[in-house]
């Protein structure tokens, strides 16, 4: 999509600067800088100060932010708006994204295109409200009811937070689908400089239009055009299993097959141009250890398997970017000449079982909860044990 | 006049209980969906004031001018 | 008698009537009371967006009138209409849903609506039941009825959901019955006229799953009592609660102005984009 003369003439202010500034916050210049017209949300730790930021900024950018009753609400107005061919988001925490798995669930079912942040803290409920976590991770795949896939991208540095809003507004209008921007606290929270990218550097993917107008949800292409409101097309959306013009036919059973898996196989079959992740491969190329990891865990596991290579062992090391849809390619592969594969995360293994159906070697997960990342000392004490 | 939509009528006879002037009546005869449709009785007596019209859940009824 | 095409044929979706509301049912009344008023109005159906939530009366604009249409999750229609609204102030967004959807599970979201005073029409069917799941008690019903969820007497009270909006802050508040059908009509033209945010409680029957279950099985035993209970807001000075408690209290609530919601929403964008521009060229 063109970006506004609006917005070209605030990012061309931005760019190239240097901020030091929390992940949060970051993540807001990311949509600003994304195209995000529309943001609806409700305040929660660790999260807030997105919104707080995108409510200072975005209106100057000729953008909107507002705050509803609830998350229940704020997911609704972000879909609702979307359809009028705005780009849209929200961002919340745990219980704010539990609550909005009824309307990911609609987002899915309509294919509309928007962004959900979740700043994963610590739960169950209220958990330890103010401290990280990466429990969300299986929420994010399976949240909704019933069946369907997702993408969800992990930041593992403030700067990130900025370059993945990018991803998830693109991805969203690309595969028309609600993408998942699935932070952590700890980097929601953590200060970092970060540099504004150049104008020209930003591209914004284009939202296909139908053809003919009516045929929405459904035709030859696994990603059906969109039409948007207010163009006279008279365009009937509903989360009902419906035909490709968008009326509801919820008693034909092949009506529902052909639907849900076109949903499904647009994100499944497109998995390796979605999927992204960071290789760190030893040196010498006959590690027999490895480390995945992702998010605010993914920081001191590269710094332990450093020190482990320092120490003289050979641990090879990625980082997934994009959690879901999974990285089984590069997992399979990165795990191929392996004996141990360590798994940290800051959850009671939700990605380390996930590599165990795809993988042959040993699978260790290095799981911690409590609200603390893990220590480079912790992870390395693991490696060494593996060794 | 009164046009009546037999195919759209559902029989629930809303027509024919709250026409100020009794214009319908029920037929004794169903509909090919198996409803008893109301018949126009006396249609010197409609004025034409509609009721019938906007009170029908079915759009089964229409008045025109003619 | 012929077949004829009625004269509003082109403001439904004709290739799916008749539609599937049951005999006698108000949802179908509402329907053509909606498509009259926006007929008398002249208003561009390419110019709206309807928007539903889950239940019967969801269905009235979803699938059957013919604009571009959002049927939603349960109990959130309204907030998906201020997403639409406030990205296209220019189209009339217009909410239909019944009383379990718009006041039950979604009540937050009225009164918050109501609150902002965002220009969006509500046109809440209350059928007093929880009509489409088979006759539950609903926020509305009547207390004492049996329903299959209150089988031996509902003890809560029913709401009153046209005196809670005007108490939280909506312009714009009218109850009517679906046996009131010449002034319910008049005042969805109002409503959708008008800015800000309006709300319309309309009184309406389910024989086949209330009905039944209280002794008025039929459409006509409803609207009877909806003719005969009725009474005019203007006439009701005087009337203790529980005079009125035995009514239904039909007419224009309130008609006020306030700031709207959408049009405050624009003037900061308008500012603050505005300041970025003198930023520059100073």
């Amino acid at each position: 999509m063109a970006i506004e003369a609006n917005r070209k003439e605030y990012l061309r202010r931005l760019g190239g600067k240097k901020y030091f500034i929390l992940g949060d916050e970051a993540c807001a210049y990311g949509a600003i800088y994304a195209g995000c017209d529309f943001f609806a949300g409700y305040p929660i730790t660790p999260a807030t100060e997105i919104a707080e930021l995108i409510a200072l900024e975005l209106p100057k950018a000729g953008g909107i932010c507002i705050q509803m009753e609830d998350e229940l609400a704020s997911i609704a107005a972000i879909i609702g708006a979307a359809w009028t061919g705005a780009r849209t988001m929200t961002a919340t925490s745990g219980p704010g994204f539990s609550l909005m798995q009824e309307n990911i669930g609609y987002a899915i079912m309509t294919e509309t295109p928007c962004v959900i942040v979740n700043v994963q803290r610590s739960g169950p409920s209220t958990g330890q409200a103010t401290k990280p976590a990466q429990g969300d991770v299986m929420q994010a795949r399976w949240g909704t009811h019933g069946d369907h896939d997702i993408i969800a991208l992990a930041p593992h540095s403030a700067q990130e937070c900025l370059d993945l809003m990018l991803d998830c507004f693109n991805l969203a209008d690309i595969y028309r689908t609600p993408v998942i921007l699935l932070m952590d606290g700890e980097i929601g929270h953590i200060r970092e400089s970060v540099t504004m990218p150049e104008l020209s550097t930003i591209t914004h993917a284009e939202r296909k239009l139908a053809q003919p107008a009516e045929d929405i949800f459904g035709g030859p292409e696994l990603v059906p055009g969109i039409t948007h409101y207010g163009e006279g097309a008279n365009v009937h959306v509903t989360g009902s299993t419906h035909l490709a013009n968008g009326m509801r036919d919820v008693a034909t059973p092949e009506v529902h097959d052909v639907l849900l898996r076109r949903i499904y196989r647009k994100i499944a079959d497109n998995r390796e141009q979605i999927v992204r992740t960071e290789l760190d491969k030893d040196t010498d190329g006959k590690a027999k250890i490895g480390v995945i990891a992702y998010g605010a865990a993914s920081r001191p596991a590269h710094g332990a398997v450093g020190r482990a290579r320092n120490n003289g062992n050979a641990v090879d090391f990625l980082r997934l970017i994009t959690i879901w849809p999974f990285a089984r390619t590069q997992v399979v592969e990165f795990c191929r000449d392996l004996d141990v594969l360590l798994v940290p995360e800051m959850n009671l293994g939700q990605i380390s079982r996930e590599i165990e159906r795809f993988v042959n070697c040993r699978v260790v997960s290095v799981s911690k909860i409590g609200g603390v990342p893990h220590t480079v000392e912790e992870i390395l004490t693991a490696i060494e044990e593996a060794v | 006049m009164i046009e009546i939509n037999d195919d759209l009528c559902k029989g629930c006879d809303i027509c024919i209980e709250f026409c100020p002037l009794n214009v319908f009546l029920k037929s004794d005869t169903l509909n090919r969906k198996g409803y008893y449709v109301p018949v126009i009785a006396e249609e010197d007596l409609c004025v034409g004031c509609r009721l019938c019209e906007l009170l029908c859940p079915e759009f089964a009824i229409i008045i025109t001018n003619e | 008698m012929g077949e004829y095409r009625h004269r509003l044929m082109d403001y439904v979706r004709e290739e799916i009537m008749p539609h599937r509301f049951c005999v006698g049912c108000g949802c179908g009344t509402v329907l053509n009371a909606f498509v009259n008023a926006v007929e008398e109005i002249g208003l561009e159906p390419t110019k709206m967006v309807c928007v539903s939530g889950i239940g019967c009366s969801s269905w009235i604009p979803s699938p059957y009138f013919r604009s571009d249409t959002l049927h939603t999750t349960h109990g959130r229609p309204i907030a998906f209409a201020t997403g639409v609204k406030i990205m296209r102030p220019d189209l009339t967004v217009v909410v239909i849903a019944g009383d379990g959807d718009v006041s039950g599970i979604g009540g937050n979201h009225l009164i918050h609506a109501a609150r902002r005073n965002i220009d969006l029409s509500v046109f809440m069917v209350n059928n007093m039941i929880y009509g489409m799941t088979g006759g539950q008690v609903a926020p509305t019903t009547p207390s004492g009825t049996k329903t299959s969820t209150t089988p031996h007497r509902n003890i809560e009270p029913a709401f009153k959901v046209a005196d809670l909006v005007m108490t939280a802050g909506a312009t714009y508040v009218a109850r009517w019955t679906t046996y009131h059908v010449f002034p319910l009509m008049e005042s969805m033209q109002n409503a959708m006229t008008r800015k800000g945010f309006s709300f319309i409680e309309i009184i309406s029957q389910c024989p086949d799953n209330y009905g039944r279950r209280i002794g008025k099985p039929t459409a006509n035993d409803f609207l009877k009592q909806f003719r005969d209970d009725a009474i005019r807001i203007n006439k009701t000075e005087g009337m203790s609660e529980e005079q009125l408690d035995k009514r239904i209290v039909i007419g224009k609530l309130c008609d006020r102005e306030r700031p709207e919601y959408v049009t405050q929403l624009h003037e900061i964008i308008r500012e603050q984009v505005a300041a970025v521009k003198r930023e520059k060229t100073k």
